[in-house]
């Protein structure tokens, strides 16, 4: 049971990578000239969190300095602190064991183990994110190497990868799982494009969780347990 | 210690320290069936946004209407018309560097 899970998260994790492969190369392009080759892959390999090294590398390149740059970095973070906390009520064991899942958090394998009703399948995330990680370090890899090769990662359309990937994630999945996560999803992009002008890159993300989690309170949970969240290795990745 | 070392060792640390302490500070404990129907909710809320930042941030904080939009709208009407998230991911890249190339 166990190793089934883990091996369809393998499998539904794989379209992920690849497109975080291909942005991972814009990352090395764009990174290697702002901090040098031998960072830029360090943070491919030690941190693996998109969004923040593109944000704290913009920061320093832009000349907004380390502390600015590092508080980007936190900021467009955050968001794994409640998707943690979502998670935790689903991990057994010791808090190494369970810090241990924690680091295997990605956006898209967090949202693909969700299997409704606030539950998750641990074992299949950690197998989700399992393809992303080679991914996304040879991707850098690429990109630190063959920069003047790949050109300009924007004229390629690689920028437009992550949110067609999310909205993938957001159509083939969550917004199956019933009318609330229809209303949630529409309020949760209503505040993120209302804050996006206002707020440093990432505010707007947790703001947009936040206020629709609150939004749908006073209607009470409508979340019904038995309308189970659709495996997502059911839709056709391939 | 440079600059791009130091950024290195602060999001190392601040990345662990972020992805960890949600399950090492609840794991395992049941929640109130109240905020579980909540927590129910916090992957659409993020994955929509989400959506709406990539899609819209332009290079400082503004909104920026690009060639992204439409590669992001092409990825749609695939997935709407039940296409695979990888057709959906060649559209969406291909719509976006075939508008930037014509326009």
């Amino acid at each position: 049971m166990r190793r089934a899970s883990f091996r369809a998260g393998i499998r539904a994790g794989i379209p992920f990578a690849i497109a975080a492969g291909a942005l991972a190369v814009s990352f090395g392009v764009l990174a290697e000239p702002v901090i040098g080759a031998g960072a830029t892959l360090a943070l491919s390999a030690f941190v693996f969190a998109g969004s923040a090294q593109f944000g704290s590398v913009a920061v320093l390149g832009a000349g907004g300095g380390l502390p600015a740059a590092v508080i980007a970095a936190i900021l467009l973070n955050a968001r794994y602190v409640p998707m943690g906390i979502a998670l935790a009520p689903s991990l057994r064991g010791r808090w190494l064991r369970r810090a241990a899942y924690g680091e295997a958090m990605i956006d898209a394998s967090w949202a693909m183990a969700s299997r409704g009703g606030g539950r998750f399948d641990p074992i299949f995330m950690v197998g989700a994110t399992l393809p992303s990680y080679p991914a996304w370090v040879g991707g850098t890899v690429i990109g630190v190497l063959a920069g003047d090769l790949v050109g300009d990662p924007a004229a390629l359309g690689l920028d437009a990868l992550f949110p067609a990937f999310f909205l993938a994630l957001l159509i083939g999945g969550e917004l199956r799982s019933g009318r609330s996560a229809v209303i949630v999803a529409a309020l949760g992009a209503a505040v993120a494009l209302a804050l996006t002008p206002l707020t440093p890159a990432g505010v707007p993300v947790i703001a947009a969780s936040a206020a629709a989690l609150l939004g749908l309170r006073g209607r009470g949970s409508e979340t019904d347990p038995a309308e189970e969240h659709p495996e997502i290795e059911g839709d056709p990745v391939g | 210690m440079a600059e791009e070392w130091a950024l290195v060792a602060w999001l190392l640390v601040t990345t662990a320290v972020i992805r960890a302490s949600g399950p090492v500070a609840l794991g395992g404990r049941e929640l109130p069936a109240r905020a579980t129907g909540m927590i129910a909710l916090l992957a659409p809320a993020l994955l929509a946004a989400l959506v709406v930042t990539e899609t819209f941030r332009g290079e400082g904080s503004e909104l920026t209407l690009d060639e992204r939009a439409l590669g992001v709208a092409g990825a749609g009407v695939v997935l709407a018309l039940r296409g695979s998230i990888l057709v959906a991911l060649a559209v969406a890249m291909a719509v976006t560097a075939g508008a930037r190339a014509v326009l």
